[in-house]
């Protein structure tokens, strides 16, 4: 227990350590800071604009969690399709692994073509940029089940959809909740982008707007306000993954022999 | 009454019949893996006939398709020919109700040995109608039972890859029984053990046996465990396999652990291993 709070201590004095280097530095070299804002001018600029970032950091949650809920949705289906068949995992990864590889900046403009600036576009490239990670692990996870682990069951007569639920799913949950941590992220990436190229909304339009006005301790505050929601959603999924894979991320408990 | 061609309309002349049906069936029965010149014969036609309430064990050198008749039997593999009948019908069409131990304890790690016991009961019918209800109450008392039978008092709670190999055997072997199977069939489920933990094995397997009486299929290339355990003992020759040897095990049950060292079992298991050494020459 005292090692993981060392850690943790650690961890912590890191970051307050990279910021405290950052003031420093940005006094002692005497840095404009419209190249690059003090922390602490980040942190007052984060304070007094509140009212006004607020919206824009609902709306961008909004757009990054809808956009990640149907995400996983797709993801879920279309890798549970893809892992429990050999021939759909034949015939459909070249097709996948093709649209993993277009930059997804690339699918921005096409999204704004079909459906106008705002949330929707943000909406489906969070969900575009999220969907690859999930479906390959999904399938990765079914696909690896050990044979030995499914006979149990066919030997009891269980259906495919028994197995499935039974053995198929819950092993692949580990390989899930690693996709979701990175898809979390990912889409956050996805929303803000579309923001950023057509919006008037979220965080990504503030930080554009602010750019060229020049306010550039603005800009910096955006940038941390979308660390800080990425940081606390990966640790939200952390920790639902600890409580529903516990048992493969084992190691402290000491087997009784 | 000249004509013994049975009537297949009408309703079984008695119920005694049931009892005199063989529980498991091989007829002709061959298992062929691959196609052309890389097909590979697993098992040549092979006759074999269990009564209900019998003890069989295969034994025979590795890779003579002792393992291959157990999964015709379960119905993970179907015979490249001839048929496979289990209580009458083709195998899989779940006339008997199947227990299954494998080598390995397959235990679903992200279970405990009482949810990974359970299994069968939310698979298996009639237990599966119940199981919502049930996994509670009567579900819960009874793997609690079992693991007391098996000595694994206390570990309900506890996760596989908190066990050793001989109580995720153990429980390897409640999970085989806990839904009351007819037919029980056993993949050399002791193998892997020390010699301590096998011979204990093998009285509390012989003790659950007696208890309830299904058909058992024991695979296994321990001569010593067959004889102990078997109440007819095949051999097999090996690849391609087929029956070689079918001999009853003259021995009354229950049989002590101190059987295995008299002269009578030492010279019967001498027998099937001079038997054996044969067919492996040839």
């Amino acid at each position: 227990m005292s090692d993981s709070l060392r850690i943790r201590l650690l961890s912590i004095s890191l970051i307050v350590g990279f910021f405290l280097l950052w003031e420093v530095l940005c006094i002692v070299l005497n840095v404009s800071d419209l190249v690059l804002p003090r922390p602490s001018e980040i942190i007052v600029t984060m304070w007094t604009r509140f009212p006004v970032l607020w919206p824009h950091i609902l709306q961008t949650l909004y757009s990054t969690l809808i956009g990640f809920g149907l995400g996983v949705t797709i993801g879920v289906t279309l890798g549970v399709i893809v892992g429990t068949s050999k021939v759909a995992y034949a015939v459909a990864y070249p097709l996948l692994v093709g649209f993993s590889s277009i930059p997804k900046v690339a699918v921005v403009p096409i999204f704004v073509l079909w459906f106008g600036s705002g949330t929707t576009p943000a909406i489906l490239t969070a969900m575009v940029i999220c969907v690859f990670p999930i479906v390959v692990n999904i399938a990765t996870g079914l696909a690896t089940t050990e044979p030995e682990l499914e006979d149990v069951l066919k030997t009891l007569g269980a259906s495919k959809t028994e197995i499935l639920w039974n053995v198929g799913l819950p092993r692949a949950m580990p390989y899930f909740f690693a996709s979701l941590k990175v898809a979390i992220t990912l889409s956050f990436v996805g929303a803000v982008l579309s923001e950023t190229v057509a919006s008037n909304k979220g965080i990504g339009f503030v930080m554009m707007t602010a750019s060229s006005n020049f306010q550039v301790s603005l800009v910096f505050s955006g940038l941390i306000l979308l660390a800080l929601m990425g940081v606390a959603l990966y640790a939200l999924f952390s920790l639902l993954e600890s409580r529903v894979t516990g048992w493969a991320t084992r190691g402290n408990d000491i087997a009784i022999t | 009454m000249t004509s013994s061609i049975p009537d297949p309309v009408a309703p079984p002349a008695a119920p005694a019949s049931v009892h005199t049906r063989p529980a498991i069936e091989l007829q002709d029965a061959s298992v062929v893996f691959g196609a052309g010149d890389k097909a590979v014969t697993a098992l040549s036609p092979t006759q074999l006939k269990m009564a209900s309430g019998e003890f069989l064990a295969l034994v025979g050198p590795s890779g003579c398709g002792k393992s291959t008749i157990l999964k015709l039997v379960s119905n993970l593999i179907q015979p490249s020919s001839g048929l496979v009948l289990v209580g009458g019908k083709e195998a899989g069409a779940k006339q008997l109700r199947i227990g299954m131990a494998f080598q390995n304890p397959t235990m679903l790690p992200w279970l405990t040995i009482e949810q990974n016991i359970m299994m069968p009961l939310k698979i298996v019918e009639p237990f599966k109608r119940t199981y919502r209800r049930d996994k509670k109450g009567a579900f819960r008392d009874r793997v609690h039972a079992l693991l007391k039978q098996v000595g694994l008092n206390g570990f309900a709670d506890h996760y596989p890859w908190q066990l050793s190999g001989g109580m995720l055997q153990r429980s390897n072997l409640c999970r085989a029984l806990i839904h009351e199977p007819d037919l029980l069939l056993l993949d050399e489920p002791f193998g892997a053990l020390d010699q301590f933990t096998r011979e204990e094995l093998w009285q509390i397997m012989q003790d659950l046996y007696l208890d309830r009486k299904p058909t058992v299929l024991l695979v296994t290339h321990d001569l010593r465990e067959a004889g102990f355990l078997a109440g007819r003992i095949c051999v097999m020759s090996a690849r391609p396999g087929r029956v070689i040897s079918d001999a009853p095990v003259d021995l009354p049950q229950p049989r002590d652990i101190a059987t295995i060292y008299s002269p009578e079992f030492v010279e019967m298991t001498q027998g099937l291993r001079e038997l054996i050494a044969q067919v492996r020459s040839t």
